[in-house]
């Protein structure tokens, strides 16, 4: 065990007490979504299965997925939602993701388009539910494209919509041809899987056959990337683009932080693709190698150490002697002025206990960040993650397909006959994973948390309570729909969805500012002031004419 | 730009309007040990959880049956009879209340007939009464949701047993301050009442250090059914549910319970308030407290201060048809010149209804099934100096540099949007005192000279 790793005590007490409450059916499932944390013994741990009825979860829809997390933060696309008004009223403008407008960008980089503050909806009624709502939808395509002449419209169907047969797909083509724009859609009704992961899954799909690959003229540069999977909360990846461009790397595009369709159309010229968020875009990065010849690695710049690991691997891949030179600078410069905060912090932290439930990345990336704080992690889970995201890639050939990953359309993807180009030769390849370079791999969670902590899969309200009762958190790492009940019982909670509107997070900057919110939170008094000081039975000290 | 002015549009853009099992939700928590329960995709209840939870900043538990592709093809049957158990054995709450959504309604799941099957199936005595509502969304609004699920419970519980001397208060959708001043003044008044629904503690609750799973607070069972026997009805709002529904609570327990209803507009302003007291004061039979008189005197004082601040001045109001017409009656008072209401409900109503209860002086554009670009178009014509309604109409106010009162639901931009006081005369006072100072801090900040002396 390394030393940054505890051997906590068997959580079996508490995971006993959990699920006691459950009747027996769903105890028996649950089970196998919470495991001890085995740092000897690789252990299995079941997730990306449906979320039991009555049971309350964190989980959001197929359509969250799509729309919401991967399509969402791209600023000149039209988002058009087909289906009822709520669907897409919800997912306006809340997720936090951040994008240049044009009044912040004085060098002109970008257009002037930001539809993101719009909500397009084809506000489905009793008719077009009756009758199809295929005539609507192309009337609301023409109607986006009359009002703001985008380069591109993407409808995404909700549920009504897969039940009455709508062919969205159908729609969008005819309206590509009418229009001359790049119209798609998407069919990711959020019956279709078990959580917002199949609408990322359908969105990688959708990217891929529609857009990628459009444009052969991206930026010119030595050394191009894109980064897969990070997505711009809280300006995290206004940071990461600043750092790329002290380093002389050429960002050609974000999957979809700050992004554009002009960007993702020119994807695959980039040489290196960099995987934050292995859940929700390890599809995409997978078929552009297959596609393009583009290979991928994971990284992490959340925590400083984490952000130092991530940008030598890249500079290993590139493999110039400049450019590893530059990172070495770039690193030390800025890891003296975290080290100085972090020392400072530490003084608060050190020793009090972490968890995270959230996503399909974020809980285990924070783990980085919070072993700087020297908080240890003692429960922690994914939202939508797979086994994979949990155990390591290695497990990937073993885990079952079932009814609701059959529900996903397979894409079939080869070799583009004129843009596949192989980034480096067999023989660089083999050199450099005989160094141990890592290409395709993500070793998952559980490789990094101590013995005995708990992991659990789509944690639920009821298990949220009882973990918090019991191991008494300094800190709990969720998202709104869990902050107030966690509150209540009096434990901070840190939102790492929407960065409870404070951030950015990563690279060196999000670091520093991580550090000092954390600080912050941990050591605030306001639980002291729960009870009154006359609570209670009042206690007699004097007569009516009180002594003084 | 121009020439789409006109334009009616197909699609919605930026919809002034949400969906109706929200509306069922909120309706759902005002009933005491109620776990609502919405029936179809998870997603649905995810979001809505979402976004009470951010407006009221409580927990707001709402579970879900959590469809699969299976469901959507077979119905929802199983996952129904699934979702009860589990959050019975969970929660044990008194009551689950069920409401429908797209998908379960497009489907054509039976409820009525799915929830006798599992009852005929469940007869212990702990296991929780149920009740559903249909509330597709791709009919009505949020408020349509709201009203059409009070009327559903009344449907369900109200019974007669003996008459009882308690009014039925049906506040409509309101905010968790009003639902306790509206308490409060009965109370005072000697009026016992049956508030239908009281989410007043249920989503905006005290802090103790404890969690409670199903929060203390709400419509008990025993009124539900007591409303049954209640000496009259007070229902606030004219438009309720009339897009959806021929009847409301107040009319289904008049017509079959022979309660007496008084339906008066949400008192926000002097002469919707004085309704209100009137109405109260006929039903105590005594004279009202005078906290009220010296209430209404201190509005009346302000009203008289602060004109010179708000006469004139240009507002735009949007939000549900009730509270909309109900804010119109209040600016006609204090001199403002509403030139457009608009809401994202479309009962057909808005307009007549304004007139005929509120009779402006000068002729308002009233739209309803408007969202807010059709909204932000109006505006480049009309110029208004303030807009008021909920959070988000922002983009609007800041685009034209107009301040933006928010009332209404939902706010997720400021502290407090849940306890914002809308009604009786202190509601209108604290509204009118926001609202001039709102537009005395942009005359300020908008002033060469640093005045501060206003
Ligand atoms: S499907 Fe209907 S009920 Fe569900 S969020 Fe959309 S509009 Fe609301
Ligand atoms: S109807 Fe379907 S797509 Fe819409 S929010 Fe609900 S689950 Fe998601």
């Amino acid at each position: 065990m390394d030393s940054k790793k505890i051997n906590f005590k068997d959580p079996a007490e508490i995971k006993e007490e959990i699920l006691q409450k459950y009747p027996r059916k769903v105890a028996m499932k649950r089970a196998k979504s919470m495991v001890a944390n085995d740092t000897e013994q690789a252990k299995e741990i079941q997730s990306n299965v449906r979320t039991i009825p009555g049971i309350i979860t964190q989980r959001g829809c197929t359509y969250a997925g799509c729309k919401g997390v991967v399509l969402g933060p791209t600023r000149d696309v039209i988002n058009l939602t087909h289906g009822p008004i709520g669907c897409g009223y919800y997912s306006w403008l809340t997720r936090r993701n951040q994008t240049n407008t044009p009044s912040q960008d004085p060098n002109d980089k970008i257009d002037g388009e930001n539809y993101i503050p719009y909500c397009f909806s084809t506000d489905m009624q009793d008719e077009n539910i009756v009758f199809g709502g295929e005539k609507k939808l192309m009337e609301a395509i023409r109607e986006a494209y009359e009002i703001f002449k985008p380069k591109a419209i993407s409808v995404f169907s909700t549920c009504p919509i897969g039940l009455i047969g709508d062919d969205v797909h159908q729609v969008a083509r005819a309206a590509s041809e009418e229009l001359g724009i790049n119209v798609f859609g998407f069919s990711c009704e959020g019956y279709r899987g078990v959580s917002q992961s199949a609408g990322h899954h359908i969105a990688n799909n959708g990217l891929l056959t529609h857009v990628v690959g459009r444009n052969d003229n991206g930026p010119e540069g030595k050394f191009k990337v894109n980064l897969l999977g990070e997505y711009n909360i809280g300006g995290d990846a206004f940071v990461l683009e600043q750092m790329f461009e002290e380093l002389g790397i050429t960002l050609i595009s974000t999957f979809s932080g700050n992004s554009t369709i002009t960007a993702f159309e020119q994807a695959h010229t980039a040489d290196l693709n960099m995987v934050m968020c292995h859940r929700s875009i390890n599809y995409i990065a997978e078929m552009m190698e297959t596609k393009y010849g583009i290979p991928w690695i994971k990284i992490n710049f959340i925590g400083a150490d984490a952000t130092a690991k991530s940008l030598r691997k890249m500079a290993v891949y590139f493999d110039d002697s400049e450019l590893s030179a530059k990172v070495e600078a770039y690193i030390g410069k800025n890891m003296e002025i975290a080290e100085k905060v972090r020392s400072e912090v530490v003084k608060t932290t050190k020793g009090k206990l972490a968890m995270m439930f959230v996503g399909g990345s974020r809980a285990h990336h924070y783990q980085d960040l919070f072993e700087e704080l020297e908080m240890p992690t003692i429960a922690a889970g994914y939202e939508f993650a797979h086994r994979d995201d949990y155990e390591g890639r290695q497990v990937l050939p073993g885990i079952k397909v079932d009814a609701d990953s059959r529900n996903i359309e397979e894409i079939s993807v080869s070799a583009d006959p004129e843009r596949y180009k192989p980034r480096k030769t067999e023989e660089q390849m083999a050199m450099l994973e005989s160094k141990g370079f890592k290409f395709s791999d993500y070793e998952g969670m559980m490789a990094q948390m101590s013995n005995n902590a708990l992991v659990i899969d789509d944690i639920t309200h009821w298990e949220t309570e009882k973990l918090v009762e019991y191991f008494q958190p300094a800190i709990f790492c969720a998202g709104i729909k869990e902050k107030y009940a966690v509150q209540k019982m009096g434990v901070p909670l840190k939102q790492l969805h929407s960065y409870d509107y404070g951030g950015p997070y990563a690279g060196f900057e999000g670091v520093i500012n991580f550090y000092k919110e954390i600080e912050r939170m941990v050591g605030t008094k306001i639980w002291q002031l729960i009870k009154a000081p006359w609570q209670g039975e009042p206690e007699i000290v004097g007569t009516v004419g009180m002594e003084i | 730009m121009e020439a789409l002015k006109e334009k009616a549009f197909v699609s919605t853009r930026n919809a002034c309007k949400l969906c109706t099992p929200l509306g069922a939700s909120i309706a759902y928590k005002g009933i005491a040990g109620c776990v609502p329960l919405i029936h179809g995709s998870q997603g649905c209840a995810t979001y809505i959880r979402r976004y009470l939870i951010s407006h009221y900043k409580e927990p707001v538990d709402i579970a879900s049956t959590n469809f699969s592709e299976e469901s959507a093809i077979f119905g929802g049957q199983s996952n129904l009879f699934a979702a009860l158990n589990n959050i019975t054995k969970q929660y044990k709450p008194e009551i689950i209340g069920i409401a429908t959504t797209c998908l379960s309604e497009t489907i054509g799941d039976d409820m009525q007939a799915i929830i006798q099957h599992y009852q005929a199936q469940n007869t212990l005595p702990d296991s929780p009464q149920l009740t559903y509502v249909s509330t597709p969304s791709f009919k009505g609004t949020h408020a349509n949701g709201y009203h059409d699920t009070v009327l559903a419970l009344v449907k369900r519980f109200a019974a007669f047993t003996e008459t009882n001397n308690a009014i039925n208060l049906l506040p409509g959708f309101l905010s968790t301050a009003d639902l306790r001043h509206l308490k409060e003044i009965m109370r005072d008044c000697g009026l016992p009442s049956i508030m239908l629904p009281d989410y007043s503690d249920t989503l905006d609750n005290e802090y103790n250090g404890s969690y409670e799973k199903v929060p203390e607070g709400g419509t008990s069972i025993e009124e539900l059914v007591a409303a049954g026997s209640s000496r009259a009805s007070i229902e606030l709002g004219h438009i309720l549910n009339h897009a959806t529904s021929k009847e409301s609570a107040g009319t289904y327990l008049e017509k079959n319970f022979s309660i007496p209803r008084f339906n008066l507009p949400i008192p926000i302003g002097i002469k919707a308030s004085d309704e209100f007291f009137t109405i109260l004061q006929r039903l105590s039979g005594a004279a009202m407290p005078q906290k009220y008189l010296k209430q209404r005197g201190r509005l009346v004082d302000a009203y008289v201060d602060g004109h010179k601040y708000v006469f004139g001045k240009k507002a735009i109001v949007y939000g549900e048809e009730d509270f909309v017409l109900s804010m119109v009656g209040f600016l006609e008072e204090i001199g403002l010149e509403t030139v457009l209401c608009a809401s994202g409900g479309g009962s057909g109503l808005l307009k007549k209804m304004i007139s005929e209860k509120v009779n402006p002086r000068q002729d308002i554009m009233v739209r309803d099934d408007f969202d807010f670009e059709d909204i932000a178009v109006a505006c480049r014509d009309l110029k208004p100096d303030l807009m008021i309604g909920n959070s988000k109409g922002y983009y609007i106010a800041r685009e034209l540099g107009i301040p933006l009162i928010r009332v209404g639901f939902p706010i997720h931009d400021r502290l407090g949007g849940q306890r914002i006081r809308h009604v009786g005369y202190e509601g209108t006072h604290e509204l009118f005192e926001k609202i001039a100072n709102a537009l005395i801090e942009h005359m300020q900040e908008h002033s060469p000279v640093g005045y501060k002396y206003m």
